[in-house]
C-alpha cells in the first residue's frame, strides 16, 4: 500500500500547480470569465506547451498515457485556481470518447487535436428531460442517404459555445429511456441546422442548449457501433466523475484554508472568532469532510481507467455522492462564518462555494449518486 | 499510488485466515456475530488459543512475547478477525497497561505482570475516570498518600469496564495537590482483592452490567506498585491514551456490523418486498455504505503513513469521530429493519443457548439493546466533541 504519488506525477502537479499559482489570479478569472471565449486561449496555450493537454493519451501524441491519478493531480490544481478551460470537456471527456469509440481513422483525424489543445471538444449527453439519467435521450437519428439526420436538443452543454467539435448522443432505435439503441456522433458545430444558445453559467463558465434540427451529418461521424454507445458513454462519464472528485478537491482545500484564515483573522466580541468552540468544531468538520473526499477521490482515480465492473460502478457512485455532501456542507458552512464578506462578489470565497455546488449538478448529485449505489445493493 | 497489498502482506492474510479457519471455535465466533456477550470463560478461552499461537500481545516487542506486527498486519488482522466474529481483545492489560509497563515500569514490573497478562492470570481493569470528571481526565480525587512502605488510597472510580471480572486494577491517583492538576498524578497497580475495595455494579441503559464502581477505603498499596516516578502519572496516562486512540474508529467492526444489516434487511419485508429492495431503506443503507467505503480509505491512508514511519496523529481523532457515527448509524438501521420488533425486550433470545422459539428474527433481540449500549462510542475514549476540539487545536492551529 502507499499513497503517496510518485516523482513523476508529483513533478506533474508541481508543474500545474505552478502554471496555476503564475497566471490565474481571482481578479485575471473574473476578467476571462466575462470574456466571449469565457476562459483565457492564453493559459490554454501554456497547458498545451506544457503537455498537459496530452496527459491520457499515448506517447505518439505527445502524452504519457495517464490515467485517473494523473488526471487527478491535473484536476485538483485546475480546481484550486477555479480554472474556466475545458480541460475536462475537451481533454479528458471528448478524448475519452474519441478514444474508446472511434475507429482508427477518426482516432487520427482527432486525437492529434484534442492532445495538442487545438482542437476542443464539448460533449452533450443531456437534454431537458434527462436529469442525470444519461439513457434517456430523446434525440433521434435517422438514417438517411449515406449518412444521418439528427433532431432533438442537447442540454447545458459546457464549452459548447465555442467548441470546434460537439459529440452528442443520439437515439438510433429504441425507447426513451433504454440503455440500448444510443449512437454518439463526432459533429461540426457549423453544420446546418445546429443552434446554440449560449449562456453563463453560475460559477463562471460557459454552456449552451443545442437544438439540432433536421441536421444532416455524414456516416463517418458516427462515433463507435451504430446502436452500441450505452456502455462507452457509461464508461466514459465514469472517468469525468473522477475527474470532478480530484477537481473538487482543489477547490475543497482552497476554501477551506481560507475559512481557516477568516476565523484566525477576524476578531468578535474582543477575540478571534476561532477561539468560538462551535466555529471550531464546524471547521473540524469541514476537514473531516474533506479527509473523506480524498479518500474517495484516490479510490475513484484508482478505478476509472480500469475494466467496467460493479465494483468500479459502486466506487465512482461513493465517491460522487460523498464529493457532493462535502461540497455543499463547505461551500454553506463557508459563506456562514464568513458571515457578510462571504456574501459578496469581489471576495473570492463565493466563488469557490458556488463552484463547489455546481459540481454537484454535473453528472449526477449525491441523491443521484446514491440512489445508484444503493440499486447496487447486495446482502453478500 | 498503490492501493494493493504486497505479495507478503497478501501471504500473511492466508496465515491469518488458516489460522481463524482452524482454531476460532464456532460457538465463541456465533456469539461474536449474532451480537451477543461473550462471557470471562469464553474470553480467556480465545486468549489461550491466541497465546499459544504467539498472537496475542500484537502491541509488545518480541523481547516479552510480543508479535511485533506491522502497521499493515496489524490492519489485516483486524479486518479478518472481525469478518470471522473473533472477539475483541478485552484490551486494558494488553493493549493499555502493559504498553506503559513496558515503557515506564521497572524490570520486577515487567518479569512479574507482563507474563501474567499473556495467560490470562491476571484481568486487568482501567481505573481513570471519577464520578465528575467526565472528559476532563486529569481532575483525579482518589488520593494516595504514603505511609512508610505503602500508599494509603482512598476516593471513587467510575465507568469501570468489566471490573466484576478484574483482579487487578490501574489507576490514576493524586499524589500531591499543592501543584497543577496534571503534576501531582501517579499511576499505580492495585490488587482488587487487598481489604477495602469494594466494585459496585453500574446497569446501563440496555440492562447489561458492563460497567462498575470501584471504591477505595484506606486500601494498602505497596510502594513497589507504584510505576515510574511518583506525581509524573500524567504523563504515562497520555501515553496510554495514544494506544487507546487506535482502534477507536472501528472501522473492522463497523464492516461487519453492515454486513450483517445488509443480510438482516434482506430478510425483514417491508410491502412483501426485502428492506433492502426499499427505496427508502436501502438508500439509508447506501449512505452509511458510502461513508464507511471512506473512511476505511482514510484508515489506510493513516496505516500507511505509520508504516512510512510517521506517527498517527490527531487524524486518528477525525476517523475516531467519523468511525464511531458510522458504527452508530449502522445500529440505528438494525433497529429500524425489525420495526415494531424493536420493542419487546426479549432477554432470553439474547443468549445464543436458547433454543426456544424466537418471537420474530433470530437476530431480532439484541438489536435495540445494542443500538442503545453503543451510544458509548461517541463518549468513550474521548468524548467525539472532545476529540473534535483535538482537531482544531493540532490540525487547524485554532
Amino acid at each position: 500500500m502507499d499513497f503517496n504519488l510518485t516523482e513523476e506525477q508529483q513533478m506533474l502537479q508541481d508543474t500545474v500547480a505552478r502554471l496555476v499559482r503564475g497566471e490565474y489570479s481571482f481578479e485575471k478569472r473574473l476578467e476571462y470569465s466575462k470574456t466571449d471565449l469565457g476562459y483565457s486561449a492564453e493559459f490554454w496555450q501554456q497547458l498545451s506547451e506544457l503537455g498537459l493537454t496530452a496527459v491520457p493519451f499515448a506517447e505518439e501524441l505527445g502524452g504519457f498515457d495517464g490515467t485517473g491519478v494523473e488526471l487527478q493531480s491535473v484536476m485538483t490544481e485546475l480546481g484550486r485556481g477555479l480554472c474556466l478551460e475545458p480541460y475536462l470537456q475537451s481533454v479528458i471527456l471528448g478524448g475519452g470518447l474519441i478514444s474508446q469509440a472511434g475507429n482508427s481513422s477518426q482516432q487520427e483525424k482527432w486525437l492529434p487535436g484534442v492532445a495538442s489543445g487545438e482542437l476542443k471538444v464539448a460533449v452533450g449527453l443531456q437534454e431537458p428531460q434527462s436529469f442525470y439519467n444519461l439513457s434517456d435521450v430523446q434525440t433521434r437519428a435517422e438514417k438517411s442517404g449515406d449518412g444521418y439526420t439528427l433532431n432533438g436538443r442537447k442540454a447545458v452543454v459546457i464549452g459548447g459555445h465555442c467548441a470546434d467539435l460537439l459529440i452528442v448522443s443520439a437515439r438510433t432505435s429504441g425507447d426513451d429511456r433504454d440503455t440500448s439503441g444510443l449512437s454518439l456522433f463526432a459533429i461540426d458545430p457549423a453544420t446546418a441546422g445546429i443552434e446554440r444558445r449560449t449562456y453563463p453559467t453560475n460559477d463562471g463558465f460557459k454552456g449552451c442548449d443545442i437544438t439540432l434540427e433536421n441536421v444532416k451529418v455524414p456516416a463517418d461521424t458516427l462515433l463507435g457501433e451504430e446502436g452500441q454507445a450505452g456502455e462507452v458513454i457509461e464508461y466514459q462519464a465514469g472517468r469525468a466523475v473522477a475527474a470532478l472528485c480530484a477537481e473538487a478537491i482543489g477547490v475543497m482545500e482552497e476554501a477551506i484554508a481560507m475559512t481557516l484564515d477568516y476565523l484566525k483573522a477576524r476578531k468578535q466580541f474582543g477575540v478571534p472568532i476561532g477561539q468560538f468552540q462551535v466555529l471550531q468544531h464546524r471547521m473540524v468538520d469541514m476537514a473531516s469532510d474533506l479527509e473523506q473526499v480524498r479518500s474517495m477521490a484516490i479510490l475513484a482515480a484508482s478505478v476509472a481507467d480500469s475494466e467496467q465492473s460493479d465494483e468500479r460502478r459502486r466506487i465512482l457512485a461513493a465517491a460522487k455522492n460523498v464529493t457532493g455532501r462535502a461540497g455543499q456542507f463547505i461551500a454553506e458552512s463557508g459563506i456562514q462564518m464568513h458571515g457578510g464578506i462571504g456574501m459578496t462578489w469581489e471576495y473570492s470565497f463565493a466563488h469557490y462555494a458556488k463552484r463547489l455546488i455546481m459540481i454537484n449538478h454535473q453528472l449526477g448529485d449525491d441523491d443521484h449518486h446514491l440512489e445508484q449505489f444503493a440499486s447496487m445493493l447486495q446482502a453478500g | 499510488m498503490n492501493l494493493n497489498y504486497t505479495p507478503e502482506e497478501l501471504a500473511f492474510r492466508d496465515e491469518v485466515r488458516a489460522f481463524l479457519d482452524q482454531k476460532l471455535p464456532a460457538d465463541i465466533a456465533a456469539k461474536v456475530k449474532g451480537f451477543r456477550h461473550l462471557s470471562k470463560e469464553d474470553h480467556l478461552r480465545w486468549q489461550g488459543i491466541l497465546n499459544t499461537q504467539g498472537w496475542y500481545a500484537t502491541h509488545w516487542p518480541k523481547e516479552y512475547g510480543g508479535v511485533e506486527w506491522s502497521p499493515v498486519q496489524k490492519h489485516i488482522w483486524d479486518e479478518e478477525s472481525c469478518r470471522y466474529g473473533v472477539p475483541r481483545s478485552i484490551p486494558f492489560g494488553v493493549n493499555m497497561v502493559a504498553p506503559v509497563i513496558i515503557k515506564f515500569g521497572n524490570e520486577e514490573q515487567k518479569q512479574h505482570y507482563l507474563p501474567r497478562i499473556l495467560t490470562g492470570e491476571d484481568w486487568w481493569c482501567q481505573g481513570y475516570s471519577e464520578p465528575g470528571a467526565g472528559s476532563d481526565l486529569a481532575s483525579v480525587n482518589t488520593r494516595a498518600v504514603r505511609e512508610g512502605d505503602h500508599y494509603i488510597v482512598n476516593g471513587q472510580k467510575t465507568w469501570t469496564t468489566l471490573g466484576q471480572h478484574a483482579n487487578m486494577i490501574f489507576c490514576l491517583v493524586r499524589t500531591n495537590t499543592e501543584v497543577k492538576k496534571q503534576e501531582g498524578i501517579s499511576f499505580l497497580l492495585i490488587d482488587m482483592d487487598a481489604p477495602g475495595i469494594t466494585v459496585r455494579p453500574i446497569i446501563t441503559l440496555d440492562g447489561e452490567h458492563e460497567v462498575n464502581e470501584v471504591f477505595f477505603e484506606n486500601v494498602k498499596v505497596p510502594v513497589e506498585n507504584l510505576v515510574g516516578e511518583q506525581d509524573k502519572g500524567w504523563t504515562y496516562a497520555k501515553y496510554l491514551l495514544t494506544y487507546e486512540r487506535t482502534g477507536l474508529a472501528g472501522i473492522g467492526l463497523s464492516k461487519a456490523a453492515l454486513a450483517h444489516l445488509k443480510r438482516l434487511a434482506s430478510r425483514r419485508l417491508k410491502n412483501g418486498k426485502p428492506l433492502l429492495e426499499d427505496p427508502t431503506f436501502s438508500q439509508r443503507i447506501a449512505k452509511v455504505d458510502i461513508d464507511l467505503m471512506a473512511a476505511s480509505i482514510s484508515n489506510l491512508r493513516i496505516i500507511a503513513a505509520v508504516e512510512g514511519g510517521g506517527m498517527p496523529g490527531a487524524e486518528s481523532s477525525m476517523l475516531k469521530v467519523r468511525g464511531t457515527e458510522i458504527r452508530q448509524s449502522i445500529n440505528d438501521l438494525a433497529r429500524r429493519a425489525i420495526g415494531p420488533y424493536a420493542l419487546p425486550f426479549v432477554e432470553e433470545e439474547l443468549d445464543l443457548d436458547y433454543d426456544g422459539e424466537f418471537l420474530s428474527d433470530p437476530d431480532a433481540a439484541p438489536m435495540t439493546p445494542q443500538y442503545f449500549n453503543n451510544r458509548k462510542l461517541s463518549i468513550f475514549g474521548g468524548s467525539n466533541e472532545i476529540q473534535k476540539n483535538i482537531v482544531s487545536k493540532m490540525i487547524l492551529g485554532l
